[in-house]
């Protein structure tokens, strides 16, 4: 029996760990005990010795492992965020307001099963199933700059495939001007809901155009696995050139408009968060400049850098804003 | 108070002074020590303390006025002070070091721009004359009375301190207020007390 398909490993002896060469690591060790025909009993052994070795706090299934592709989208020369930083520095206001909240909390969220309903300005409203989503396109690894509108940052190596193919099998009519995405939303599950003053679900958009650009990413998971529930599980979008909270985690529903539908943060406060909000730095928050940015993870002397215009992804995104006002349209 | 309990006392305070800045050099020395997003963390903690030791300072006063056997506290005023200045400094430096990274465009564009790090600011420009002058060659060169005058700069700076940190938080954070209420407290304690001790006075006078 192969031990990355065997049923017989309970999850409390699945694998945590902490960074991806650790994963890498454990992937070629396990292919190796594969190959060499190892039972069931040692499978579970070594799963144990192994959990011994790395350090708890991300529990992934044995399966949870994604196949994927090499992308040309994926962005280079950048070091890469750790697991660690990326799944314990979270803001999902559904699970807590504070960074660490995500990642104590989000366990609650049941990810399986998942569909995701299509309604709104398309041909037939469907839902679909997250196993027929998982499938619909190659995965691909794609290597992002995530830049929070707090003026932090990280580099996040994401996994899925463009949007655009999701939206094709949709199929909206003509006068679809925009998406609107709805996050998962239970007040039993997400306690933490009752503690802001925000009107849930959340709830993002994007332009059509914005949302049909091959950058934008409907994602299943990072770090070659699938997301941790902090990060959004079991599908999210990432906007690359869009402050972060732009993009919405832990889909349940994609509705095509005809206007602009309202969002959640820019119903918060407008002035502060607009429904644009592409990565900016010559358009200062009311509260600190975003003219720089916090590199997460790294010390306190090397954090500082400087923000790029639409997060360095102009050249692709640039175009989408001609003959707009940016400063009027934040 | 015995002299030797007061070394002990002196030395207690002056350990759980440097405690958080020691917190900081350890964590700054370990990889990953302060956590994802060191620079806020070290803004939060030296913020946080100069503060809570601000909060302190303004207790003293007012507690010893509750009872003459807490008279001794006095002497420790100035400690508590000049440690809530220290790490208003690391605060400040934090600031013009790791935010701005020492770009007085950028410095000058926040002063004017964003109201909480003006009132950060004034802040911190209040603490310095204290600071400065709180050797006992200052307090004898300047007279007890304009001395004390000066010195009540002190609430000001802790009011504008609390303002600083209501206007940083993001709208409907509500991690100010105990401090907030404590400085109201003290503050407010003052007038009672001293209005209290009149009337005591004026009993006495009568007898």
């Amino acid at each position: 029996m192969l031990i990355g398909k065997s049923p017989d490993i309970p999850s409390r002896e699945i694998t945590p760990r902490d960074d991806y060469f650790q994963y890498l690591s454990r992937r070629r060790f396990l292919r190796g005990a594969a190959a060499g025909g190892v039972t069931v009993a040692a499978a579970a052994l070594g799963a144990d010795r192994i959990a011994q070795l790395i350090s708890p706090g991300i529990r992934a299934y044995a399966d949870s492992k994604l196949q994927t592709v090499k992308s040309p989208l994926t962005t280079t020369g950048e070091q890469l965020t750790s697991l660690q930083d990326i799944t314990h520095y979270n803001n999902f206001y559904e699970f807590g307001v504070e960074k660490d909240q995500p990642a104590e909390n989000a366990g609650a969220l049941p990810t399986r099963p998942w569909t995701v309903r299509v309604e709104g300005l398309v041909k037939k409203p469907k839902t679909v199933d997250i196993d027929t989503l998982l499938k619909m396109r190659p995965l691909e690894d794609r290597v992002y700059r995530h830049r929070c509108v707090e003026a932090w940052s990280m580099v996040i190596p994401w996994v899925g495939y463009s949007l655009s193919e999701f939206i094709k099998q949709c199929e909206p009519l003509g006068d679809a001007k925009y998406v609107q995405f709805l996050s998962y939303y239970d007040k039993h599950v997400e306690k933490w809901t009752s503690e802001s003053t925000i009107f849930w679900p959340y709830s993002e958009g994007l332009r059509m155009d914005e949302a049909m650009n091959p950058l934008t990413l409907l994602t299943f998971g990072l770090y070659g696995d699938v997301l941790p529930n902090q990060d959004g599980a079991p599908v999210r979008i990432v906007v690359p050139w869009k402050y972060g909270f732009k993009s919405a985690k832990s889909i349940v529903t994609v509705r095509f408009l005809a206007k602009q539908p309202p969002t959640t943060w820019n119903d918060q406060s407008a002035q502060e968060y607009g429904f644009y909000s592409n990565v900016n730095p010559n358009v200062d928050h009311p509260r600190w400049s975003q003219k720089t940015e916090r590199r997460i993870g790294l010390p306190f002397y090397a954090q500082r850098r400087t923000t790029l215009m639409f997060n360095g992804y102009g050249e692709q995104v640039a175009g989408l804003y001609n003959g707009m006002d940016l400063r009027k349209n934040y | 108070m015995k002299r030797s309990y007061l070394i002990i006392l002196k030395t207690a305070v002056w350990v759980a002074c440097l405690w958080p800045m020691a917190l900081l050099v350890r964590g700054a020395l370990t990889p990953h020590g302060l956590g994802a997003d060191p620079t806020a963390h070290i803004a939060l903690t030296t913020g946080y303390t100069t503060l809570m030791l601000l909060t302190i300072t303004l207790g003293i006063t007012p507690v010893r006025r509750l009872s003459p056997r807490l008279g001794w506290m006095i002497r420790f005023r100035r400690l508590l002070g000049l440690f809530a200045f220290f790490y208003a400094t690391v605060h400040m430096l934090t600031y013009v070091a790791l935010y701005s990274n020492f770009s007085v465009q950028a410095m000058m564009d926040d002063i004017a721009k964003r109201r909480f790090i003006t009132m950060g600011v004034a802040a911190y420009l209040l603490l310095i004359p204290l600071a400065i002058t709180s050797t006992n060659w200052s307090i004898r060169k300047l007279g007890g009375k304009r001395w004390s005058r000066l010195h009540k700069l002190v609430y000001v700076a802790a009011i504008c301190g609390a303002i600083h940190y209501w206007w940083q938080v993001k709208t409907g954070v509500l991690l100010p207020l105990p401090f907030t209420v404590a400085i109201a407290l003290l503050l407010l304690a003052r007038p009672v007390l001293a209005w209290k001790q009149r009337r005591k006075m004026r009993a006495a006078e009568t007898v």
